[in-house]
C-alpha cells in the first residue's frame, strides 16, 4: 500500500479528514525548508504538498508567485527539492509528500530520470499543474512504473465526462479546485463545493481533497465536513512571507496556525485563529 | 529541404488536439480545459460560417485598409546587386502592424460567443493597441496586461491604449515583461472565464490559439502569393519574416508551404549575438520544453527555468515561439536564422534612407537578413519580405541608441 493510500485509509477509519499543507520548497530560504516541513507535521498536517519553484507559475496567485520568486533567488531546482525530500525522509517515513509544480523542469530532467529520482528520494505523489490527462502519456507511465501517484486537478468547469476520465487515471487522491481562479483567491462557495464533491465522489472511490480558497480555520472545518482532505497553501505561505526575516518566529507561527486548522477540522475548537 | 514531408502540408496541422508533430498541444490547469474547448468549438463552427468570414473580410478592407500592397524596393535591390526585393506592406495597416488582422478576427469571434470583456497581453504595446482598437469599435470592455518594465519603456503605446478606453495593468511578477504579462492574462482568464475572451497576440498559447491566430494572419500570405503571381507570373524564390511569437511569419509562410520551390526564412532576434546569451532566439539557440500552454522551443536554463531574453525590438523579446515554427524547423520546411541588434538597426537605416520607409525594429530583422541573402542570388530571382510594421513606435529606442533624447 502506498503512503498516501495508508494515510487516507487510517484517517477514514478515524472518521477524520486529512490536512494537506502546502509550502514552496526553498521559501523563504532553502535552509528553512526542512524545519518548515517538520513544523507542518508537528502542527498536525497529514500530507505535505511541496511546491517546486518554476519561473512562470501561471496557475498561482500573488502569494505563491512571491514565494516562488523568493525560492528562485536561491536557484532552488527540482534536484534541490528532491534532495530536501530525501533529508525529510531520513526522519519521517510516514508522512506522504506530494510535489506540486509545472511540467517544464520535469521535462528538462527527463520523465524516467525524474520518476526514479523522486521515488528514491521518498516522494509519494506528483501534481503537475499544467499537464492535463490528455498530455500525460509521457510522464504518468514513468511515475506509475516507480509506484508514484499522479495527482490530478478537477475544477468547477470539469463536466461529468472529464471527471470520470480523470478519476480513472488518478491515484492517491484527486484535488478539487474549489474556485474558478488562481491559488489564494477568495470567495469559496461552500454549497457549490458540496455539490461538486458529491458529484466527484459518485464517480470514484479515491479520496477527494479540496483546495485553492481555504484561508482560515472556520473554512477548513467546513470543508472537512464534506471532503476527505483540506488543502491549505496561500494562507500558510503568507505567514512565511510575513515572518521571513525571523525564522524562529516563522516556524512557531506556521506550526500554531496548522494546529489551529487541525483542531478546527477535528471539531475541537477554536474556530478563529 | 522538403524531404521527409509530403507535398501537402497545408491543412494537415495541427491534429485534433493541437499538435504540430511533437509540439503544441494543451498544457494548462484543469479549469481552463473547458473554456478552451468552448473556444475550439466556436472557432471550428465560425471558421466555416460564410457570414462570419464575410464580416472579417469587410473589416479588413474598410477598417484595416486591405489588401496591403506589395512594393518593389528597386533602389535597395540595385544597391545590393542581387535578387529583387519586394515588401509586403503590413506597415500600412490601421494601427501600423499586422497585429490587427488577428485582433479583428478574435474580437468578432468573442462577440459571436457572447463575451463582453476582452483581455490581452502585450510586450511593445502593438498587440495591446490593436486589441484596444477593436474593443473600442465593438464596444467591449478591454483590459491589457503589460509587464511593468515594458509599461515604463513604451509610454506612448500605454497612452494610446488608455485613449482607446482600455485599462492597462502593469505586471510586477517575474521578469516584469511579456512572458509575465501572458501569465497574468491567463490568471485573469481562469478567474473570469464566464464573460471574458482572451485575445492572444501571437501563434503561441494552448490549442486552438496557434492555429486560430495563424488562420487570421494567413490573409498576408494569401494576398502576397496572388500579388506576386499577378505581378511577375511566378512565385518569389524566398520568403523572409521576423519571428517573435511567429504570427506575422506564419501568416506569410503558410499559403506557400506546399510550394516546395519557395525557400522560407524565419528571422529571430540575436540581440547582442547568439554567443552572448543576450538574445531572443529559441529556435536557433534554445531547446524544446513546455511554456504558456504548449510545447515548443524555449529559452531556459539547465533547471528548466525560463530565462530573460534580450532584443532591441520589444516585439521579438519573447522566450518561446509558436509551436508550428518548431515543427517547420524540425521538418526542414523552413529555415531559422538570427540577426543581431546592430544588424537590425543598420537595416532600419538602410530602408529609411534608400526607400523612404521607416520600418519597425521587429521587421528590420527580416530586412537585415534579406540584405545578406540578396547579393547571393541573381537579379532574376526575388525575395518577398514581410514588412510587419512601421517604425513610428521605435523613434525613442533608435534615438536612444544614437545617444539622443527626443
Ligand atoms: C511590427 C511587429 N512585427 C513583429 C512582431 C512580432 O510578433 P510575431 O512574431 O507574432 O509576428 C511584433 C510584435 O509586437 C510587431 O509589433
Amino acid at each position: 500500500m502506498s503512503r498516501l493510500e495508508s494515510c487516507f485509509a487510517q484517517l477514514a477509519e478515524q472518521g477524520r479528514s486529512a490536512l494537506v499543507s502546502y509550502i514552496t520548497a526553498g521559501d523563504p530560504h532553502p535552509d528553512h525548508s526542512l524545519e518548515l516541513m517538520r513544523a507542518l507535521v508537528r502542527g498536525g498536517s497529514d500530507v505535505i504538498e511541496l511546491g517546486v519553484p518554476f519561473s512562470d507559475p501561471m496557475a498561482d496567485g500573488p502569494v505563491i508567485q512571491r514565494a516562488v520568486e523568493r525560492a528562485l533567488r536561491h536557484h532552488v531546482s527540482l534536484q534541490d527539492v528532491l534532495a530536501l525530500v530525501k533529508r525529510f525522509r531520513q526522519q519521517d517515513q510516514t508522512t506522504p509528500v506530494v510535489l506540486m509544480g509545472y511540467l517544464n523542469p520535469v521535462e528538462v530532467m527527463g520523465f524516467a530520470a525524474f520518476a526514479s529520482a523522486a521515488a528514491a528520494a521518498g516522494v509519494d505523489g506528483v501534481l503537475t499543474v499544467d499537464m492535463p490527462p490528455e498530455e500525460s502519456e509521457g510522464l504518468v507511465p514513468a511515475l506509475r512504473s516507480q509506484g508514484l501517484d499522479p495527482i490530478y486537478l478537477l475544477a468547477p468547469t470539469s463536466d461529468a465526462g472529464r471527471i470520470q476520465r480523470i478519476c480513472a487515471q488518478a491515484s492517491g487522491f484527486v484535488y478539487y479546485v474549489s474556485i474558478k481562479g488562481v491559488t489564494g483567491a477568495a470567495h469559496l462557495d461552500l454549497e457549490g463545493v458540496r455539490a461538486k464533491v458529491a458529484e466527484i465522489k459518485a464517480q470514484t472511490g479515491l479520496p477527494v481533497g479540496v483546495g485553492f480558497g481555504i484561508r482560515d480555520a472556520a473554512t477548513a472545518a467546513a470543508i472537512a465536513g464534506l471532503a476527505d482532505a483540506v488543502i491549505v497553501g496561500s494562507a500558510i505561505v503568507s505567514r512565511i512571507e510575513q515572518l521571513a526575516e525571523d525564522p524562529q518566529a516563522m516556524l512557531a507561527d506556521v506550526e500554531n496556525f496548522v494546529t489551529s486548522l487541525r483542531q478546527a477540522m477535528d471539531g475541537s475548537l477554536p474556530l478563529k485563529y | 529541404m522538403t524531404e521527409g514531408i509530403s507535398e501537402t502540408i497545408i491543412g494537415k496541422y495541427p491534429d485534433s488536439r493541437g499538435h504540430f508533430g511533437p509540439y503544441g498541444g494543451i498544457f494548462v490547469a484543469e479549469t481552463l480545459m473547458a473554456p478552451l474547448d468552448e473556444l475550439r468549438q466556436a472557432y471550428e463552427r465560425y471558421r466555416q460560417d460564410p457570414a462570419f468570414l464575410a464580416e472579417i473580410d469587410k473589416d479588413l478592407q474598410d477598417y484595416v485598409g486591405r489588401p496591403s500592397p506589395i512594393y518593389h524596393a528597386e533602389r535597395w535591390s540595385s544597391e545590393l546587386g542581387g535578387a529583387q526585393l519586394y515588401l509586403k506592406r503590413e506597415d500600412l495597416n490601421h494601427t501600423g502592424a499586422h497585429k490587427v488582422n488577428n485582433t479583428i478576427g478574435q474580437a468578432l469571434l468573442a462577440k459571436r460567443m457572447g463575451k463582453t470583456r476582452i483581455i490581452a497581453e502585450t510586450g511593445a504595446g502593438q498587440h495591446g493597441v490593436a486589441t484596444a482598437t477593436v474593443a473600442a469599435r465593438l464596444g467591449l470592455e478591454c483590459v491589457v496586461y503589460m509587464g511593468a518594465v515594458d509599461v515604463a519603456r513604451q509610454e506612448a503605446n500605454v497612452y494610446r491604449m488608455k485613449l482607446l478606453g482600455a485599462t492597462v495593468v502593469p505586471v510586477t511578477s517575474g521578469s516584469k515583461t511579456l512572458k509575465d504579462a501572458l501569465n497574468e492574462a491567463m490568471r485573469d482568464w481562469v478567474t473570469n472565464v464566464d464573460n471574458t475572451f482572451y485575445i492572444i497576440g501571437t501563434v503561441a498559447g494552448p490549442h486552438p490559439y496557434p492555429a486560430m491566430v495563424r488562420d487570421f494572419q494567413t490573409v498576408i500570405g494569401r494576398e502576397a502569393r496572388a500579388q506576386m503571381l499577378a505581378r511577375n507570373g511566378k512565385l518569389p524564390d524566398a520568403l523572409v519574416a521576423c519571428v517573435g511569437g511567429g504570427s506575422n511569419a506564419i501568416g506569410l509562410f503558410y499559403p506557400f508551404l506546399d510550394d516546395a520551390e519557395v525557400t522560407i526564412y524565419g528571422v529571430e532576434a540575436a540581440g547582442d549575438g547568439l554567443d552572448s546569451g543576450h538574445h531572443a532566439a529559441p529556435l536557433c539557440a534554445g531547446r524544446p520544453g513546455v511554456l504558456h500552454g504548449n510545447r515548443t522551443y524555449l529559452m531556459e536554463d539547465r533547471d528548466g527555468q525560463i530565462i530573460e531574453t534580450h532584443s532591441v525590438s520589444a516585439g521579438l523579446d519573447y522566450p518561446g515561439v509558436g509551436p508550428e515554427h518548431a515543427w517547420l524547423k524540425d521538418s526542414g520546411r523552413a529555415n531559422y536564422v538570427a540577426i543581431t541588434d546592430a544588424e537590425a538597426l543598420a537595416a532600419f537605416h538602410s530602408l529609411t534612407r534608400i526607400e523612404g520607409i521607416i520600418p519597425a525594429l521587429e521587421s528590420s530583422h527580416a530586412l537585415a537578413y534579406a540584405q545578406q541573402l540578396a547579393p547571393r542570388m541573381s537579379p532574376e530571382q526575388s525575395i518577398l519580405i514581410n514588412l510587419s510594421g512601421r517604425g513610428d513606435k521605435d523613434m525613442h529606442t533608435v534615438a536612444a541608441r544614437e545617444g539622443l533624447k527626443l
